[in-house]
């Protein structure tokens, strides 16, 4: 699908309206029609569609746990789990029960507010960080416990955001140190150590680097900063598939020009067209670029920007993971949650 | 808290008299001006309904007195909804910088319209570690975090209320 070729516009579809302060994370249900929203509010928020009326609303309200802001949330991938960062310094694993959702447990040991969860492919591991500089894994055990695996040292500032690889159990992390830095267990021991650092003298970041994103297949990686640029990231993971070895991340290219704010957010949609949301109010789309550069490798294009898509900054996009359709859901300082369809004009 | 006062002589400049502004020509009252650099520096100094003196958290005289802030301070674009100010800590060395930043940062915010966008920073060359109080200053994660903060937002509070005079 040529999508530069066709005329695209990204369609507000609904307005979430509800959270009583900024909304900082929304995050997709990986099986069901059901996204989460997290905020300033100490809220989570759950909006659920409806098989009716197609249109979304509130089921139900996480509150009276978190005791200051939920900084971000993330579905375990059965879809059945939700973990919830917070400032307060735990993060909250919740679980859907069909009428309610109920905390079943609390992870607590950072110094002070917790960031960024993510669960890794297989549910059995899930990994949070902090300002306190660290990152943790956590092993997930059967009957609601949740233990400490390892507290991982090596970013020098306040850690942004922690993703694991789609496939393979290798842990990512970004920071306000600027750089992105990459864990693995060799030996599948549990002992995860820094194997790679991607900061400036790699052609990384200049400032605090935001988020991360992988496209489906983990051979491809984005990072968004508040030095206004996106970059590309390029991995031979066959290699680490094959037991050779750890396969290091090279840069592929930077996206600059596009976002005169710093960007928050970005997302590697599954029919690979990366969204970014940033402090200019805006949602960019990009592609990559048909024309095969062979001397200077794979490049992006803008596919359109959509300014003003909020009234305040822009926190968090993410695509749905629905093959039918082209949605996105972005997260905003004015409180709003949007839900956005990626659409041709005839 | 600090026993001793950091900057014990400060040196103290001569308030600037108060333009008044005269718009004749506007009896509409349902029109908006747009904002500009003075309106701002009002904002910051001097306006009643709004903060009137921002002081020194360790001295009573306000910040424009210090020559901390002044009208040179805030370089605004309202067409663009941006504001930047600049400010100079009263000593090189000036611990309290990061509450002087974050008090001008939550006048700002609570002052100016939500489509505003706020960059605050130290005067080029009046700070030691200036790169990384700017880079404080205008990261909104922590600027958010550290307002969930009682003990800071205390000390915000104190430097934003209304000065006796």
């Amino acid at each position: 699908m040529d999508l530069m070729e066709k005329n695209m516009e990204l369609i507000e579809v609904q307005k979430l309206e509800g959270h009583t302060d900024r909304v900082w994370n929304a995050a997709w249900n990986p099986v069901s029609p059901i996204l989460a929203s997290c905020s300033g509010d100490n809220t989570v928020r759950i909006w659920e569609q409806s098989s009716l009326s197609r249109s979304w609303s509130c089921k139900t309200v996480l509150e009276e746990t978190h005791t200051r802001t939920v900084r971000s949330c993330s579905w375990s991938p059965s879809g059945k789990l939700l973990a919830t960062a917070s400032f307060d310094g735990t993060t909250a694993i919740w679980e859907d029960l069909g009428d309610e959702f109920e905390c079943i447990s609390t992870l607590e040991g950072h110094e002070n507010e917790v960031k960024s969860v993510s669960w890794n492919a297989s549910g059995s591991y899930l990994a949070t960080c902090s300002r306190d500089k660290s990152v943790w894994i956590w092993e997930v055990l059967g009957g609601n416990e949740y233990d400490c695996a390892s507290v991982l040292n090596g970013h020098t500032q306040d850690v942004k955001m922690v993703l694991w690889h789609p496939t393979m159990d290798v842990l990512f992390s970004c920071s306000y140190d600027n750089t992105i830095k990459v864990w693995w267990s060799e030996d599948d021991d549990g002992d995860y150590q820094c194997v790679q650092t991607l900061d400036e003298s790699t052609n990384g970041h200049s400032s605090t680097v935001w988020a991360i994103s992988f496209n489906a297949a983990g051979d491809k990686m984005v990072t968004c900063s508040d030095d206004l640029t996106l970059k590309i990231w390029r991995a031979d993971i066959s290699m680490m598939h094959s037991g050779e070895g750890y396969a290091p991340w090279t840069h592929v290219c930077t996206l600059s020009g596009y976002h005169d704010r710093t960007i928050f957010s970005t997302h590697w949609s599954s029919d690979d067209i990366i969204a970014s949301g940033a402090g200019d109010d805006a949602i960019g789309l990009f592609v990559e670029s048909k024309q095969h550069d062979s001397v200077n490798g794979p490049s992006f294009n803008l596919l359109l920007k959509k300014e003003k898509a909020h009234e305040m900054d822009i926190n968090s996009v993410q695509w749905s993971p629905s093959k039918e359709n082209m949605l996105l859901a972005s997260a905003s300082d004015d409180g709003m949650v949007k839900i956005w369809q990626l659409e041709t004009i005839p | 808290m600090v026993s001793g006062l950091i900057n014990e002589n400060p040196t103290v400049y001569e308030r600037k008299e108060r333009r008044v502004r005269t718009d004749s020509s506007n009896n509409d009252e349902y029109s908006v001006e747009p904002i500009d650099q003075l309106e701002i520096f009002d904002i910051l100094l001097l306006q009643l309904h709004h903060i009137r003196d921002i002081r020194d958290p360790e001295h009573p005289y306000s910040l424009e007195q210090l020559k901390v802030l002044t009208e040179d301070s805030v370089e605004v674009d309202d067409g663009k909804s941006y504001v930047r100010v600049t400010f100079t800590p009263t000593v090189e060395h000036c611990s309290m910088a990061t509450i002087i930043g974050l008090s001008v940062r939550v006048k700002l915010m609570r002052s100016l319209p939500s489509r505003y966008k706020i960059d605050i920073r130290v005067a080029p060359g009046s700070h030691a570690t200036e790169a990384a109080l700017n880079k404080q200053l205008n990261d909104k994660e922590r600027v958010a975090a550290a307002l969930e903060n009682p003990n800071l937002v205390e000390m915000v509070d104190e430097c934003l209320s209304p000065s006796f005079e």
